[in-house]
């Protein structure tokens, strides 16, 4: 059964039998991860641009990866924004790369709605790596098949995602897909980094970090955006750190097993203390690795579509 | 030359005229006759048969942007005119966000020299303070003299209460309105309304309480200082109601809505076409039925477009990068019949009094009389004509517009003003 959809622009949308199938096919690319030869010619003759108007080493290196053991041909197109607004608009530049006859594009760009935008002035698949504040699905997808493996399922977990909501596309991705999935969804976090309306999407609010850690499974745990305007949502790193960072005497005092996720790159002693960030609970680097697999299955998936 | 317009229903709320198939003659530009017309009458003049078409006193948008000087390819003051032309106005006040800014006579004659050929009055609004930069009051008294109808820092508000308190006080020595875009700017910089779309869209939100804050400011300060103050582009529910409570007590506040405040919501955000993005941003279905409720009590006093043309590659952008604003004179008069009238939100009379009478009168402009040996300024409505908004056809010099492609019901067919005709798309010197 193949995917509904010819891009993937966000998880708002996607239905259930999608992202389940995005998740089975990623599992066969994670062993094809084990293997000494990691590599399979499945998009063998297929052009994929990695569109990179924000620097993302971590986002770009995984998509990349994924592009080359998929025996993809890739180009990188790496620019800053500001350098784009003399002159040539964004139309005029994608419309030049697609003159070049690509297949698809990996898009990231500050700005949320580009990927939408891109799939009415191109016909190569368009696969959302970020947008602005709006959302970064594979990163949903590499999230909840880390945690499906982890605990053997997605449907009545209780998952709460913790930092700066308001200023996070993998919040948002993330509570789109779970919920599709069936996870129970909270988010935690200073009340100035939470929409107003987030209730609204169906996910519970709540401000207590041992409460976030007592009543979940899960935690996903965002990174707070130091060099972004985030700092004007609180006053003090020392403050958020003190309320709202994870230490390992607040695992132990609330005593459970929790899963703790975080997309990277962490700041130590913010969201997670050292201990934490190197300690049991937090599978950061598996989720890195399934990252490139979980990428791979949605390459393949959409590039074997038409 | 002789014009006979015959058969026409004439309105004119003001004058409580409201005549049913007479004909009306024009002799170089006045009404020379309204009655029914002689043979003699008749002999030589150009006939336009009107039967069922309504003719009413000339249109004034009393918020545009010409974009002259500065963005000339945008819109200049003659595409401008062009545009107001075929919406149906006879006038329009233009918005000093322009580059430089009007906020010295010689922008002001500048303007009125470019428009001074052509059917449309063109009335430019002053800047309130000096290159609308809110620190210093503009030179009030010489703007007035060269024939500026308001203030405004349109784009922002006037930038401190202190600010405005001096331009209040100094404008109301000529009776004029401070006519403020009211938004905070430390609230506001966002993409869109806020609400759940703007969370769901990921797109920076812009709180409705920031325009609130601003209208409340200036309320307060026009009760405190006498002077005139005229909200533009109203677009929330609790800044109608603050309006409402100020005319209650007999405050000098008067209001204006836009026609996509009245008609769109921020769903049409979800295209992230730039085309649905405007300061104010659109609002939510309770603010759009708070619009309706103050056209129909009179809360709002006058409909304007805050015709806001930007060049194509300006808005086929990145929603959050893209400028606010859409070309709004020539769908204005078409969505208020559609929206308003035919939906039994407004009367004629009333749709008149929001389109030409009220804006005049705030702007202490002479509203246009059917009598003899006045001057024709009308507008002529064909209330009943379906037709489909197609972008192209519009004669201004940009095409950002939301409405493309929309079936409206009721149209201006023609205007008559300073000697000229303009009908179904032809412009003749009479």
């Amino acid at each position: 059964m193949p995917l509904s959809s010819r891009h993937l622009l966000g998880l708002q949308s996607v239905p259930k039998e999608d992202i389940q199938l995005i998740l089975d096919t990623a599992h066969t690319f994670r062993e094809i991860l084990e293997r000494p030869i990691k590599k399979v010619p499945t998009l063998q003759g297929k052009t994929i641009v990695n569109l990179f108007y924000e620097s993302s080493t971590r986002t770009r290196i995984s998509f990349e990866l994924a592009e080359k053991r998929l025996s993809a041909d890739t180009v990188n197109f790496s620019i800053s924004e500001s350098s784009v607004s003399k002159g040539e608009t964004f139309k005029d530049t994608m419309r030049n790369i697609e003159a070049m006859k690509v297949d698809m594009v990996v898009a990231r760009h500050g700005a949320a709605g580009v990927p939408l935008f891109l799939t009415n002035i191109c016909d190569a698949n368009i696969i959302n790596a970020g947008d602005g504040i709006h959302e970064h699905p594979t990163q949903a997808l590499l999230d909840m098949y880390s945690i499906r493996q982890k605990l053997g399922k997605l449907e009545g977990l209780k998952v709460c995602i913790v930092g700066d909501v308001a200023h996070s596309r993998v919040a948002l991705s993330n509570i789109f897909g779970l919920i599709t999935m069936g996870a129970k969804v909270s988010v935690c976090g200073p009340s100035t980094m939470i929409p107003r309306y987030i209730q609204k999407l169906g996910v519970e609010v709540i401000h207590n970090i041992d409460e976030a850690i007592q009543e979940n499974n899960v935690l996903n745990v965002l990174r707070i955006q130091l060099e972004r305007k985030a700092k004007e949502y609180f006053p003090s790193i020392r403050e958020y750190a003190k309320y709202f960072g994870i230490t390992q005497e607040r695992l132990d005092k609330n005593g459970k097993d929790i899963l703790l996720l975080h997309p990277g790159p962490i700041n130590r002693g913010v969201e997670l203390s050292s201990e934490v960030a190197d300690g049991s609970n937090q599978i950061i680097l598996y989720q890195v690795t399934n990252g490139v697999a979980v990428r791979m299955a949605v390459l393949y998936l959409l590039g074997t579509l038409n | 030359m002789k014009v006979a317009l015959k058969n026409v229903n004439l309105i004119h709320p003001e004058q409580k005229i409201d005549e049913k198939n007479v004909s009306i003659l024009l002799t170089d530009g006045i009404i020379s006759k309204i009655s029914k017309l002689s043979k003699e009458d008749l002999d030589g003049a150009k006939e336009l048969d009107l039967e069922n078409k309504y003719v009413v006193p000339g249109f004034f948008d009393m918020h545009v942007h010409l974009r002259e000087p500065g963005r000339e390819d945008k819109e200049t003051v003659e595409t401008g005119c062009n545009s107001a032309a075929n919406g149906g106005f006879t006038a329009v006040a233009c918005m000093p966000n322009t580059e430089p800014a009007i906020d010295s006579a010689e922008v002001v004659n500048f303007i009125k020299e470019k428009a001074s050929a052509h059917l449309v009055d063109v009335y430019p609004v002053g800047a309130a303070t000096l290159n609308r930069e809110g620190e210093v009051i503009a030179p009030m008294a010489e703007l007035y003299e060269a024939g500026v109808v308001g203030f405004s820092d349109d784009g922002i508000a006037v930038k401190s209460a202190s600010v405005l308190r001096r331009a209040l006080e100094y404008a109301s020595m000529y009776n004029v309105p401070i006519i403020e875009h009211c938004e905070d700017e430390s609230l506001a910089g966002g993409a869109m309304n806020e609400g759940v779309n703007s969370t769901m869209l990921g797109l920076p939100p812009v709180p409705a309480v920031s325009e609130d804050i601003i209208v409340g400011r200036d309320i307060l300060m026009a009760e405190y200082t006498g002077g005139k103050i005229h909200i533009a582009h109203i677009s929330t529910a609790t800044a109608v109601e603050m309006v409402r409570q100020a005319k209650k007590k007999n405050l000098p506040v008067t209001a204006e809505v836009t026609p996509h405040h009245f008609t769109l919501i921020d769903d049409a955000a979800k295209s992230y076409d730039a085309n649905t993005k405007m300061s104010p941003p659109l609002r939510t279905r309770k603010d759009v039925d708070a619009m309706l409720e103050g056209l129909k009590d009179g809360t709002i006093d006058v409909i304007a477009s805050d015709h806001a043309p930007h060049a194509i590659e300006e808005k086929e952008a990145e929603f959050q990068y893209a400028p606010n604003g859409i070309v709004g004179l020539e769908t204005e008069v078409a969505l208020t019949l559609s929206e308003l009238y035919h939906k039994k939100i407004l009367t004629l009379e009333q749709v008149i009094e929001k389109l030409s009478i009220n804006p005049r009168k705030i702007c202490n402009i002479p509203v246009p009389k059917f009598e003899v040996g006045e001057s024709a300024n009308f507008t002529i409505l064909d209330l009943n004509l379906v037709w489909t908004v197609d972008i192209k056809e519009f004669k201004s010099k940009s095409k950002n517009s939301p409405f493309d492609k929309r079936l409206l019901t009721g149209k201006s067919v023609g205007v008559i003003n300073k000697r000229k005709l303009f009908y179904y798309d032809e412009m003749i010197s009479i």
